[in-house]
């Protein structure tokens, strides 16, 4: 087996359970911190449906985003539903036969790159041009978005510039999946694009990539309003009680 | 009067480039030891304050899971750096919430993340020291608690959850806020914030009744600690004689006057404000709460209503049931507690009020959303019920009422720069200069629309009644 193989696997074995294991830590962890007291941002949703189609607009449509910055969302759009567009282009690689809905999106999926980058690009651009986001900006802020531009950028550069064996690609994640290992195609541009994206895995849990989890369990804006009618006792709280 | 500048009003709003540390002066007075102690927290600065400090910050974001989901969520996108009244009034970046969060989260990054452990300088995490104590102490008193900013985040992130956070690890290592502790000792001893024992009470009441015979000719009554009445009253203890905050309360038992309906006030429950909430002790805010408890109890009474207080609707609305309830013992007809505002719309709905709107027709009026009424509670039972249910009312009781601008009012209001435990004389340059955004959407209507007052929940700095004298802020309805 090929030395860059043998990397490769185990680089992506390891990304893959740190990224699992470290959102499932994060996750168990926030579900099972207790929220003592009612504190949805109002006017909030009454009934549990409510919540539901508050928290869908706020996935679907960034609601709270649109009302705060117009170019923060524009920019934020692009990215997260071009990304979600080339992510799902690249179920192909991972399924065999490759279900029919991934196919009809291949086309789509090609666009959605540029839109990725492009909103990279204007987020970005926000970091050095507004005085304020330049004040809160890290230096991690900025390692970010030049790691998902790298990103974007290499695989747009293996549609464009300089093509990879996909059908030897498919061969190597397949073969990850079912534990049959086959040898990567030893292509540079793929190489970083793929050590790129193992990257981004690992450090997702330890990152501020937690807001796509983190938004899921955000009081604010999961809670039914309906305080006076129910009591919301945590169990820490419930035990002044019986002081 | 500190020495500073009071902003100008604008044409048109302005969001102002940054000026780096312009507000790290502005600090409120630090509690002594025996505002501290009463409270039940260290009277001086701890010996091991870093661990101690350390060790509260664990504890919090394991008993508050949106301290935890909001230190770990922020992308430091920006949409929230222009959402603050107070950087929007100073200029200070540290004001920005985003930022104003940063100077704990680096705190948490630095001790509880492994990026912060092992990367400190990527991740701008950062050890806690006295500088960053001192920090805190005066940043995490310019936030108003207000909430604009979780609005308009797009995970929700709520600055106000991180200030409360902030003071009370602040608090248990011995730096609380004078102004603050010393208000929760006095209603732990004497019942209100005000320090109003029970004969003061009485006098005062009864001097409004006599006040409101020579002006209507009719005798309303102001009842205090009368047991078997219908309904408890808790309202702010300024309502008891601050002007213009009495009239609010006249205004209430002439309501109940015209309703017929029997009510009190409580000696022990003077104080509808539960400054627990700013300090974020739940401890406190809950031994707060349970003087209403306790009241209701020992009165007998069958309802409870509020009166205007836009930080104490919250406590009330959202987190009194959970913290004293169940009010099982009360009338099941009436939900657990009721704004006077709620009451008084149900009244009018009913035509139980005989209102003479032509005796408003003087003023021009318009109506200040107060924050927390705004974005942390509601009233009636519909979503928004606290934006349409106070604009009904007057509108009910005046010819003339314009709103202010639409991104100024509802759930984007600004705040008045003087809530969540910043309403002291020591923080007067900060109040003033927070209170800009609100005081240009008020120019605004009323050059436009004429308005002569502005019907608030809000506590509003007289600096600003002063200098704008076509305007009485200082006045609600």
């Amino acid at each position: 087996m090929p030395f860059l193989t043998i990397v490769f696997a185990l680089l992506f074995y390891v990304a893959t359970a740190l990224l699992v294991g470290g959102l499932a830590y994060k996750i168990r962890q926030y579900a099972k911190t207790p929220a003592p007291l009612k504190i949805p941002t109002t006017p909030a949703p009454v009934t549990r449906s409510g919540v539901v189609l508050r928290m869908f607009r706020e996935l679907a449509f960034f609601e709270s985003l649109f009302k705060s910055n117009k170019w923060i969302w524009l920019f934020g759009y692009l990215f997260h539903f071009g990304m979600l567009l080339v992510l799902a282009r690249h179920l192909r690689y991972f399924t065999d036969p490759v279900w029919t809905w991934v196919e009809l999106i291949q086309p789509f999926g090609l666009y959605a790159a540029f839109a990725m980058a492009a909103g990279l690009a204007g987020l970005w651009a926000r970091r050095f041009v507004v005085d304020r986001v330049r004040y809160i900006s890290a230096l991690s802020d900025h390692l970010m978005l030049a790691l998902l531009m790298a990103i974007a950028l290499t695989g747009l550069a293996m549609d464009y510039l300089s093509h990879t064996d996909i059908v030897a690609l498919k061969a190597f994640f397949l073969g990850l999946m079912y534990f049959n290992w086959q040898p990567i195609p030893e292509d540079p541009v793929l190489l970083l694009h793929l050590a790129l994206v193992a990257t981004l895995m690992i450090i997702f849990p330890i990152s501020k990539l937690l807001h796509a989890p983190g938004v899921f369990f955000s009081p604010t804006r999961n809670q039914v309003d309906n305080p006076r009618e129910q009591r919301h006792l945590a169990p820490w709280a419930a035990r002044l009680e019986n002081k | 009067m500190a020495d500073f500048e009071t902003p100008e009003l604008k044409e048109y709003p302005v969001i102002p480039h940054l000026q780096e540390g312009v507000m790290a002066h502005s600090r409120p007075f630090v509690a002594k030891e025996e505002f501290q102690e009463q409270l039940g927290f260290p009277g001086e600065l701890v010996d091991n304050w870093e661990q101690v400090a350390l060790d509260k910050m664990k504890e919090l974001t394991g008993k508050y899971r949106g301290f935890q989901v909001f230190l770990d969520s922020c992308v430091k996108c920006g949409a929230c750096t222009d959402k603050c009244h107070y950087y929007l009034g100073t200029s200070d970046p540290k004001n920005m919430p985003v930022a104003r969060q940063d100077l704990l989260r680096k705190v948490y990054r630095r001790n509880f993340t492994f990026a912060g452990k092992y990367f400190p300088k990527l991740v701008g995490a950062v050890d806690l020291t006295k500088e960053v104590l001192d920090d805190w102490y005066s940043y995490f008193h310019q936030c108003s608690q207000c909430r604009r900013c979780s609005v308009f985040c797009p995970y929700g992130i709520d600055t106000a959850e991180i200030s409360m956070a902030a003071r009370e690890i602040m608090d248990c290592v011995g730096v609380g806020q004078k102004y603050c502790n010393e208000i929760i000792g006095k209603v732990y001893k004497i019942g209100n914030n005000l320090g109003l024992p029970q004969p003061a009470l009485l006098d005062t009441l009864e001097g409004l009744e006599e006040e409101v015979e020579e002006d209507t000719a009719v005798k309303v009554r102001f009842p205090l600690d009368e047991k078997g009445a219908d309904i408890l009253v808790v309202t702010p203890s300024a309502d008891f004689f601050a002007e213009p905050h009495v009239d609010g309360l006249i205004g209430y038992a002439k309501v109940f006057h015209e309703a017929g309906i029997s009510w009190t006030l409580s000696s022990h429950a003077s104080e509808a404000a539960n400054f627990g909430m700013f300090i974020g002790s739940y401890e406190n805010m809950r031994k707060v709460s349970l003087r209403i408890r306790e009241a209701a109890l020992d009165l007998g009474v069958k309802r409870i209503v509020m009166g205007e207080c836009g930080h104490a609707w919250r406590v009330a609305y959202s987190f009194l049931n959970t913290l004293a309830g169940p009010f099982d013992f009360l009338d099941p007809k009436y939900p657990v507690p009721q704004h006077i505002l709620e009451f008084t719309h149900d009244l009018i709905q009913r035509d139980a009020l005989t209102l003479d709107k032509s005796a408003n027709d003087d003023m021009v009026l318009t109506y200040h959303d107060s924050c927390n009424v705004a974005r942390a509670s509601r009233m009636g039972s519909r979503p928004g019920g606290q934006f349409t249910i106070p604009r009904d009312v007057i509108r009910a009781s005046c010819n003339h009422f314009f709103d202010m601008p639409q991104d100024t009012i509802h759930e984007a209001t600004y705040c008045c720069g003087g809530g969540g435990g910043l309403l002291t004389d020591d923080l007067m340059e900060l109040r003033v200069k927070g209170a800009l955004p609100r005081m240009e959407a008020l120019k605004q209507v009323v050059e436009e629309h004429g308005v002569t007052h502005m019907n608030r929940h809000g506590y509003f700095s007289r600096r600003h009644g002063k200098e704008r004298s076509d305007v009485s802020p200082l006045r609600r309805g």
